[in-house]
């Protein structure tokens, strides 16, 4: 078979990317039709610029959503012969209703670089916004009261602040995305204990013989506990402060709140979902029922997160949070002087009402614009973790992960990890575009 | 001013000791000591042997107090092997303990010993800090000017042609993470089958094959060499710093005190010049100093990218290879350099804002 | 410049018309706007906000920005077109013929450039002045604006100066070049009322002295009679009246005009016999302006197919000297015929005391020195506070910025809690309760009002979701649809529409939002209202229908009224009894007739004189005080107010400077603190005399 030319490529790229268009036509002629009654993100399609950005992000979010129906082989998949092939290079031997051809060429493992690249917006699109998202928590829930208390308060988170602020990014993702640390972990009675007695405290473990006094957390899974309770706390507290005049209300949607975050956070920060041994039980208990379902047990648990990614999520979310913090710490100064809070005080609003209904609704632009941005800068950071090797899995597509591979053989065959490196700059170049018209269009009125 | 600058000095020291200490907790780990035995040692040691060689090698007792030794404020550990010779952190094994000093930490000067140089951290650091500090002098001379300018051009007149211009080149560069920009570089300008090379070998206008190099050595630096390092490092920063100043060049041009010196018959030139630069770098200046950190961040990835072996290119060689003094000491520079370039930012605002300055 | 005739007009603009281009739409700013201003003379360009008077303006310097373009007419400086003139010409021309003066002082100045380098800045530009002579003819000119210490002026940054000290510096920026036309836009309203009356005076002095002409922009009627000859009312972009200040004010023949003077308390209004005529209808959104006449909709005289037909052109009042009206109507209209929907209300009565603070002291202490270091200091807010105020009473609380009225309100309301000194509120101390820890009937019978119409609502929340979250809080009804209707019924009690309910802020004007506020204040059926300058913000017609409003509510509900401004002639309008701050001092207090006759506290004597009165019939004694209010953290020992006090010579010696003054009790408990003796204060002569009609 032929190795196809360059407009074929192109060709053949846009169509496999059918589905995409499809989403994105669909999405821009209702929101063009409707964008008046759409508020701030009505009007984002006023501006050329959040108009473009919007796509590319949107192009990158469908890609993601859409990536089985886009891929044309496997991304794991080796293929002989494919090893550093160029673009178009046709498959050889290439079975009834497989796709021929490599589109981007194979990498230095003989696997699809098209594929891969695909499949890599996936696991970015994956971590990144939710990293960011639990950031924004963390940063709004610590920022609210420094900005809104001052004082020692502030003093203190604002020293842990810049204290994470001031270690080089790329030395805590050393220290903190190992597999080392992983392995360790701090006990909790007695995090200072010696050497000798930490390692007794190991092999006591490995033996199956540790007492309480060797029981302990790895760093990540403690980091995770500390981060992950940050959503419930700030849902929690959100909804109480505005439901409390009425407990009928509030006992409902805190109590339900409280139940559903804590299930989520038992799994998510300690892996001990008990959902997935409770269903598997279930289904084995009526056989029949889960037949007929079409389950297969074991059933995976709802909440669950691999060591790996975990640990690179923690850290992500660590890195961004005490930013936040410090633009909502200012946005807060900022604001507590407004007459309406005065108001709020006046009736007699308690602190967080104040904080969370009052002020953190009118800091909302800067904080909407700020979020594209830091997806971002975690993309970036994401892919700086996969450029050193410590990404989420070695064989994983992530994009960063894919240039490291492809940069030992970057003067060779550059097409291994153009692909990629072109992906994440395009995606980070939307997100960009994205906060720069919405930083217009609410500046606006 | 003097009180400020007292307790920012005070303030930074406390960060440099918490940021060291967490440092040297989380490089010490017992993982990390177990790995450190097997490979000094024997990777076929038993787990009761490695314990032992962590014992003996100084690394028993509190984390506390290993970090005062590092430090150089608790005495060096000493005692002696199953062979009977004395070992201890402030001599080589064999000599007489006596004859050493009681403390021998960083603070003393003693960085401990690589092993990965095979030799002293602080010498092997302090080549390879310079190496990276002429990459970065190169890279402050091509970004601090060409972003001002950039920056003030684009923001003076607000809305224009060339800022739009100027504005999507700052955006598409700050979208562009260096191990990007470096792997889009190398293969337009530096690989002999794709980009500009192939080309211009064919047209016989270089001798080469390739236009830049894709590697850069300290011992060697040229143009064709350092170009694509530089570039590298610098495209980021450069969107970064132009766009913040541009920023603060628009606000700066809507001020009042902007249409005044208009209404006072100031033709443009002056009023950017005279009224709006002065007010519009206050906050640029204060980015590049944060900038730093950032740099840093590139600085490893591009020695790594482009194999020149300074700063950057130690680190990662430390942590991957569990060199502990080394990535220790490393740390120790970057925090360093990190806390520095905040002490400068945060005195240069205050006497670049006469508004602070006198009040 | 020499074909120029003295005898001509400075300064001739002709059917003026300017536009703003936004992506939707063109935006007229400014209709067929003329006036002309002859050499020496100052004219006077009133209107509220919104009308174009700044616009025309900054037409005048061409700086209308990117959106504005001037879309007709022509603006001719001394015999010069100024709409088609180049760039190269026109930057000749600004700062040296034209100059300006802004109402921000504080933004007018570069923060990094050193006072004397901005002022000489100009003459270097416009006569190619050495850099020393410049210097020193800045600081020739610093002198002149009556600064003191200019050598060590001209070396200082702005931010160093008080604000009366940088708007005499802006005043002499634009004196450098002597031009021949000054504009000042709203120069003074940043400004406290005792220094607003000292750059006045230096204004007009400066003035007459270089003989420049002034065009001068001011919401404020009683400022443009005391600065202008002449005088142009604008309404939504058109000039409506124009002609000589004294005509125009006691002849008016604009339906508007007249409208805006029922609207202002002047001395001889009264809340309950003479209460003020707001003028009905809000201003017109600019492109939503009504056919023919702009201010048809909302005036009294209005006849459909006649006002709203078409356009209407300026029509000059004969005899009278340029004077001129755009309406259609004005000869026959009986301009002499009393208001006629005035309605006279009863005096409410009384009733018992509710609120009573006796001694009361608050003490902040702050950080000297900028970073965070140094000495800490105490900052006297209120000192020796004592007063009480009775159900259905509106007691007064007047003062210039950090008199400390402020902090009065914090402490009373809870969010601050007294250093000593008791408050007695309906019975209950609560001077050292928090607001969290005051029951809930406390904190909703104890309300506040706040100044700043923009400001006091969240712009994030629909108008009935505030009103019904002060219910929630209140603990008022037992069901969402119950407090859905109060809401309503409020909304009906501050006489707004219920759709507004379902706005949001933005969608209101400032006036509807001060509307909501007070809603939202007597959502709990509160008792005692602290109403902070609920009004300054607002515009002079909205005023006098926010402050009627809040009179009414307070008759129905016997609420007391503590009602905190530094405008005198509202408070004369509508406070049954005044007390007067300084610097955290009660200087005096009294029923409104023993303040605002003498004997005074020589404060309140020189504020009485500060506040200018739109009336040609009032006379008005001038007394100009001598530099700014001193700060709260550096006070001056004895009297806080011997620094800039007339009087000083004639008290006891040496008395002032050393000790805080005694509270003398005056006939009718009238209390003045001050070492003044009684015969001395008995000999103070009224401030205004208002001439028999």
């Amino acid at each position: 078979m032929e190795d196809l030319s360059y407009s074929a490529i192109l060709g053949r790229m846009i169509f496999q990317f059918w589905p995409v268009w499809l989403a994105l036509v669909l999405t821009y002629a209702v929101s063009i039709t409707f964008k008046r009654r759409l508020g701030l993100y009505g009007k984002l399609f006023d501006s050329p610029v959040g108009m473009i950005g919007f796509g590319i992000v949107m192009f990158w979010v469908f890609t993601a959503l859409l990536a089985d129906y886009i891929v044309t082989f496997d991304p794991y998949a080796v293929f002989s012969g494919m090893k550093n092939k160029p673009l178009g290079t046709a498959l050889a031997g290439a079975t009834e209703g497989q796709y021929s051809h490599f589109l981007l060429g194979g990498d230095a493992l003989a696997r699809d670089v098209f594929s891969r690249m695909v499949m890599g917006a996936r696991s970015v699109l994956a971590i990144a916004p939710a990293a960011t998202a639990f950031a924004f928590m963390v940063g709004i829930t610590l920022g609210l009261p420094a900005g809104y208390f001052g004082g020692r308060l502030d003093t203190g988170l604002s020293f842990l602040a810049n204290l994470v602020l001031a270690f080089p990014v790329i030395l805590l993702f050393y220290l903190l995305v190992t597999p080392e640390i992983v392995e360790h972990k701090i006990l909790f009675f007695g995090a200072f204990l010696t050497t000798e007695e930490q390692l007794a405290c190991k092999a006591a473990h490995e033996a199956g013989t540790a007492g309480l006094s060797c029981f302990g957390l790895s760093i990540p899974t403690m980091m995770a506990a500390l981060l992950f309770i940050f959503p419930v706390i700030f849902v929690v507290v959100l909804l109480n402060a505005r439901f409390f005049t009425d407990p009928k209300k509030r006992n409902l949607y805190v109590g339900l709140v409280v139940v559903f975050g804590l299930w989520a956070y038992s799994g998510l920060a300690f892996n001990a979902d008990p959902s997935g041994e409770l269903l598997t039980s279930l289904a084995q208990t009526f056989p029949s029922a889960a037949e007929f379902l079409g389950v297969e047990t074991p059933i995976r648990d709802i909440w669950a997160m691999e060591p790996n990614l975990l640990n690179v999520f923690v850290s992500v979310v660590f890195v961004n949070a005490p930013t936040v913090f410090r633009i909502v710490r200012g946005i807060v100064m900022d604001l507590k002087s407004r007459d309406y809070v005065a108001a709020g005080q006046t009736r007699g609003e308690g602190s967080w009402y104040i904080m969370l209904w009052e002020i953190l609704p009118n800091a909302r632009g800067p904080l909407i614009v700020d979020f594209c941005l830091r997806i971002g800068y975690t993309t970036i950071l994401l892919g700086t973790l996969g450029f050193f090797g410590l990404g989420v899995a070695p064989d994983s597509p992530d994009w960063g992960s894919t240039i490291d591979e492809g940069r030992k053989t970057l003067t060779l065959f550059p097409h291994a990890a153009l692909a990629p490196a072109l992906a994440l700059m395009s995606l980070v170049l939307g997100l960009n575009l994205l906060a720069d018209g919405l930083r217009e269009e609410s500046l606006r009125d | 001013m003097l009180i400020f600058i007292a307790r920012r000095l005070g303030l930074m020291v406390l960060t440099a000791f918490v940021l060291t200490f967490v440092v040297f907790y989380l490089t010490n780990l017992p993982p990390n000591l177990e790995k450190l035995a097997r490979s000094e040692g024997s990777v076929r040691m038993s787990d009761e042997a490695v314990a032992q060689w962590i014992i003996d090698n100084g690394h028993g007792g509190s984390v506390l107090g290993r970090y005062g030794q590092w430090l150089g404020v608790v005495p060096g550990w000493q005692n002696v092997d199953e062979k009977g010779v004395p070992r201890g952190r402030c001599f080589a094994a064999g000599t007489d303990p006596a004859a050493a000093p009681r403390y021998c930490g960083v603070l003393q000067g003693n960085w401990g010993y690589s092993t990965f140089f095979r030799g002293p951290v602080l010498q092997n650091l302090g080549e390879k800090l310079a190496a990276t500090g002429w990459l970065m002098l190169w890279v402050m001379i091509v970004m601090v000017p060409t972003s001002l300018v950039i920056g003030v051009v684009s923001g003076m007149r607000e809305g224009s042609r060339t800022d739009r211009v100027l504005s999507t080149f700052s955006i598409a560069t700050t979208a562009t993470p260096e191990y990007v920009s470096g792997v889009i570089l190398v293969a337009l300008l530096a690989s002999p089958v794709t980009g500009l090379s192939p080309l211009l070998a064919d047209w016989g206008w270089i001798d080469g094959k390739v236009l830049f190099q894709g590697a850069a050595s300290p011992d060697k630096i040229t143009f064709w060499s350092f170009t694509l390092p530089v570039l590298t490092i610098a495209l980021y920063g450069i969107g970064y710093i132009a766009r913040m100043t541009r920023a603060s060049m628009t606000e700066v041009m809507t001020a009042q005190y902007i249409r005044t010196a208009r209404l006072k018959g100031v033709s443009f030139g002056q009023v950017v010049m005279k009224h709006a630069l002065r007010n519009a770098l206050i906050a640029p200046f204060t980015v590049i100093m944060l900038q730093f950190p950032w740099l840093l961040n590139g600085v490893v990835i591009v020695e790594t990218l482009f194999n020149y072996k300074g700063f950057g290119w130690t680190l990662v060689q430390a942590a991957g290879n569990n060199d502990i003094n080394l990535l220790l000491g490393c740390s120790v520079v970057a925090v360093f350099v990190v806390l520095v370039t905040q002490l400068i930012s945060d005195i240069g605002y205050v006497f670049l804002n006469p508004r602070i300055r006198l009040s | 410049m020499a074909d120029w005739d003295p005898s001509k007009p400075i300064l001739e603009i002709k059917n003026l018309s300017i536009s703003f281009f936004t992506r939707l739409r063109e935006i007229p700013a400014v209709m067929d706007f003329s006036c002309t201003v002859m050499p020496g003379e100052a004219m006077g360009l009133v209107g509220e906000s919104g009308c174009g008077k700044s616009t025309v303006a900054l037409a005048v310097m061409r700086e209308l920005g990117k959106t504005g373009r001037i879309v007709g007419g022509s603006i001719t400086f001394k015999g010069r077109d100024l709409t088609t003139m180049g760039d190269e010409e026109l930057r000749h021309i600004r700062g040296s013929e034209i100059a300006m003066i802004y109402q921000e002082p504080m933004a007018s100045l570069n923060p990094a450039m050193k006072i004397g380098a901005q002022l000489a800045e100009v003459p270097m530009i416009h006569s190619g002045m050495s850099k020393d002579e410049a210097w020193k003819l800045a600081r020739q000119i610093v002198a002149d604006v009556r600064l003191p210490d200019p050598d060590r002026i001209i070396n200082a940054y702005p931010h160093q100066l008080s604000g009366g000290q940088q708007q005499r510096i802006v005043i002499a920026m634009a004196l450098m070049a002597k031009p021949a036309l000054l504009i000042l836009d709203e120069p003074t309203t940043a400004l406290d009322v005792t220094v607003e009356a000292g750059i006045v005076d230096l204004v007009k002095e400066l003035g007459e002295k270089y003989g420049t002409s002034m065009l001068f922009i001011s919401h404020n009627l009683g400022l443009v009679m005391d600065v202008c000859d002449r005088i142009c009312v604008m309404y939504s972009g058109e000039a409506v009246e124009t002609g000589n200040v004294t005509e125009v004010f006691d002849k008016m023949r604009h339906p508007y005009t007249q409208a805006l003077f029922r609207s202002i308390p002047l001395p001889g209004a009264d809340k309950n016999a003479r209460p003020l005529i707001s003028i009905p209808g809000n201003f017109p959104l600019p492109h939503e302006r009504p056919p023919g006449c702009n201010f048809g909709p909302r005036c009294d005289y209005f006849q459909k197919d006649r006002c709203d037909a078409a356009d209407i052109a300026m029509d000059p009042v004969p005899g009278d000297d340029r004077h001129g009206t755009r309406c259609l109507r004005w000869q026959e209209i009986d301009w002499t015929a009393p208001p006629a929907k005035r309605e006279i209300k009863e005096k409410a009565a009384v009733g018992r005391v509710v609120l009573k603070m006796d001694d009361l002291k608050k003490y902040y202490s702050v950080s000297s020195g900028a970073f965070g270091g140094g000495a800490k200091k105490v900052v006297k807010a209120n000192e020796t506070l004592s007063f009480e105020a009775r159900e259905g009473e509106t007691l007064a609380i007047v003062g210039e910025s950090g008199c400390g009225k402020s902090t009065f309100a914090k402490v009373l309301m809870g969010l601050e809690t007294a250093t000593s000194g008791s408050i007695m509120l309906f019975d209950e101390n609560v001077q050292s309760t928090p607001i969290q820890k005051r029951n809930t009937d406390t904190v909703s019978q104890v309300q506040m009002v706040f100044q700043n119409p923009f400001d006091t609502l969240n712009p994030s929340m629909s108008v009935g979701r505030q009103i019904i979250r002060a219910l929630e809080i209140f603990k008022f009804g037992n069901s969402d649809d119950e407090r859905r209707q109060r809401m309503l019924e409020l909304l009906d009690l501050v006489k707004l529409p219920r759709a507004f309910a379902d706005r949001m802020p933005r969608q209101l004007s400032g006036g509807q939002k001060q509307r909501v506020g007070i809603a939202r204040a007597f959502a709990g059926g509160a008792k005692v209202v602290v109403a902070d300058e609920p009004v300054s913000a607002l515009d002079v017609s909205v005023q006098a229908a926010v402050t009627d409003l809040l009179m009414d509510i307070q008759r129905e509900n016997r609420t007391t009224l503590l009602f905190i401004s530094h405008d005198l002639s509202i408070v004369r309008y509508l406070s049954d009894r005044v007390m007067v701050m300084y610097l955290g001092h009660v200087v005096e207090m009294g029923t409104t007739d023993q303040v605002f006759s003498p004997p005074y506290h020589p404060y309140t004597e020189a504020l009485l004189s500060a506040v200018p009165i739109a009336d040609t019939k009032v006379e008005r004694k001038r007394i100009v005080l001598e530099g700014d209010i001193p700060s709260a953290v550096n006070p001056p020992p004895g009297c806080p107010f011997q620094t800039r006090c007339r009087w000083k010579s004639q008290a006891p010696a040496g008395l002032c400077e050393t000790e805080v003054p005694p509270v003398q009790v005056l006939e009718g408990g009238h209390q003045i603190k001050c070492h003044l003796t009684r015969d001395v204060l008995a000999q103070m002569e009224p401030v205004i005399k208002i001439a028999a009609e």
